[in-house]
């Protein structure tokens, strides 16, 4: 079964931190990955781009509707998300702790849906 | 056997195993389908056909492999349908073979336990636990759950649906949790145990059939966890509480329904059986060495009970069990019992400083408990008219006619 780990953060905090800091807080998603993959439970994973260069496009009346910023304007945004294949949602929940977001932030747990085929 | 006699016959035979074995069945299939509503609908489906096939063909000599094989199928049927249209194939196989290498066992797995941790998983909402509980280990349906609870059938069911949405989608499992984490979720299957038993208790004369039921529900799941897990000693603390609730709940009530309060009821009213089994399981729980909540509320009701047989005042112990209910729950519910146990050792003045005050907790002001609390130790040092008001506003929360008459009766008695 495969879930989605979304990590929300606040985006300003890591600029905060001093520069030891930040380098220790890189190295704990990195050593997060690697737990990851020696457990052979990663499927995928992505770092988003701040949400100031989010853009949001939405049709209304046939129109495109463009706004600049992301769709929910919350402290915590959505920063990144792995992929991750275990066989039920506690394994899912207990990797979520494990994750530096879950500190510093709040990790999302959500299952993946099938995607209809046609027949 | 005319036809009619079949009839009868199987659809006793039908019932006895839908008492027995309902839960048994649901969380058979459901632990191999993920999927609770299906299972539900496969069993009920097979409840059908039995009630069709047996008066027909006679009773099978194992009723419940019987009904298991064809909710198994239909099971399986259902699935099929629904996730036609998926990738689902392989996990399609996975279940099948689930079910069918099981069912080839001599004797169906007891997994209710795993699924009431599933039903009182962290991921589900708190709110919610109680009444799926009561619906896939029991079968009750969500017009009986939603009367106890006080909401309408439509809410109640669409809550339940959801619930078992969330376990199929989320793949919450069904099993029981290792060692280290068994504590804290076996406190939430117990909780929700409990608000079942409470919601039976909000209707404590047992006029209201369905919550009275609730109540018998409620302690068959505690003895339920009692057996699968019996050393754990929050189960049998929780066990335990709910028999002296349950010992005293007829001299609560005088002949006329009329209220009466724990220290004016007359022992020899009390069910000693109950109380008996109550004790015996507080002294299993205590030689495991580990307190905990239930096993403190128990240990209260019996202090009560014993000062009660024997007159012997015994306020200094039953003051340190709340202490230590306190520290473990911080509830101003267990401050406010804290303090009318003061007043019996130390006065209503002593008792009126430990009480909790509004500004601790908001909800305070519609806790009818809270305001009766208040007024009992306002009137016993003296400030009528203050004491009135508070009986004024305990009386407007009550809704229990016995329990608003006592009050009326209590505020009457000042003078002004």
């Amino acid at each position: 079964m495969e879930y989605v780990l979304l990590n929300y953060v606040n985006e300003g905090a890591f600029a905060a931190l001093t520069k030891e800091q930040q380098e220790q807080g890189v190295a704990a998603y990195v050593s997060y990955m690697e737990a990851l993959t020696k457990a052979g439970v990663l499927k995928g994973k992505n770092r988003l781009e701040r949400s100031s260069s989010a853009t949001t496009v939405r049709m209304t009346n046939g129109k495109a509707q463009v706004l600049d910023g992301p769709y929910a304007d919350s402290k915590e945004q959505l920063g990144g998300l792995f992929v991750i294949d275990v066989p039920d949602l506690d394994a899912a929940i207990s990797w979520a702790a494990r994750c530096p977001a879950a500190t510093h932030g709040v990790v999302e747990v959500r299952p993946l849906g099938n995607i209809p085929v046609a027949v | 056997m005319t036809p009619l006699e079949g009839d009868a016959q199987a659809r006793s035979v039908a019932d006895a195993v839908a008492r027995r074995s309902y839960g048994k069945l649901v969380a058979f299939l459901a632990a191999r389908t993920q999927d609770v509503a299906a299972a539900e609908d496969a069993l009920s489906e097979a409840f059908a056909s039995a009630l069709a096939d047996w008066p027909r063909s006679g009773c099978p000599s194992n009723p419940e492999a019987w009904l298991l094989t064809v909710a198994r199928r239909k099971a399986i049927d259902m699935h099929r349908a629904r996730h036609r249209h998926e990738i689902a194939a392989e996990e399609l196989q996975v279940m099948v073979e689930g079910l069918e290498a099981a069912a080839t066992a001599s004797e169906i797995p007891d997994e209710r336990l795993a699924m009431m941790f599933a039903c009182a998983h962290p991921a589900i909402d708190a709110a919610i636990r109680a009444p799926l509980m009561l619906q896939v280990v029991l079968g009750l349906d969500a017009k009986t759950i939603a009367s106890a609870f006080l909401t309408s059938p439509a809410t109640m069911g669409k809550r339940l649906v959801r619930a078992k949405d969330k376990i199929r989608q989320a793949r919450i499992p069904f099993s029981v949790p290792e060692r280290e984490e068994l504590a804290d979720r076996l406190e939430a299957v117990l909780d929700a145990i409990y608000a079942a038993f409470s919601e039976g208790w909000t209707c404590p004369g047992g006029t209201d059939v369905a919550r009275r039921d609730l109540t018998e529900e409620a302690m068959f799941l505690a003895m339920l966890v009692t057996e699968l897990l019996p050393q754990e000693p929050e189960a049998l603390g929780l066990l335990a509480l709910m028999l002296h609730a349950e010992a005293r709940r007829g001299a609560r009530r005088q002949e006329q329904g009329k209220y009466v309060p724990l220290a004016e009821q007359d022992p020899a009213l009390w069910d000693a059986g109950m109380i008996d089994r109550a004790e015996t399981l507080i002294e299993r729980a205590s030689t495991r060495g580990v307190i905990g909540r239930y096993q403190l509320e128990a240990a209260l009701q019996s202090a009560h009970v014993a000062r009660c047989r024997t007159g012997r005042a015994n306020w200094a112990e039953v003051v340190q069990l709340y202490d230590a209910l306190f520290a473990f729950s911080g509830s101003p519910v267990v401050a406010i019992n804290r303090a009318l146990a003061i007043a019996e050792m130390h006065g209503a003045e002593a008792a009126l400083a430990v009480m909790p005050e509004l500004s601790d907790d908001a909800r305070l002001a519609e806790y009818q408990p809270y305001w009766a609390a208040r007024a009992e130790l306002l009137a016993r040092n003296g400030a009528h008219e203050e004491a009135r008001r508070a009986y004024e506003i305990a009386i407007g929360l009550e809704g229990d006619a016995a329990v608003r008459s006592f009050l009326q009766q209590r505020q009457s008695i000042l003078t002004t």
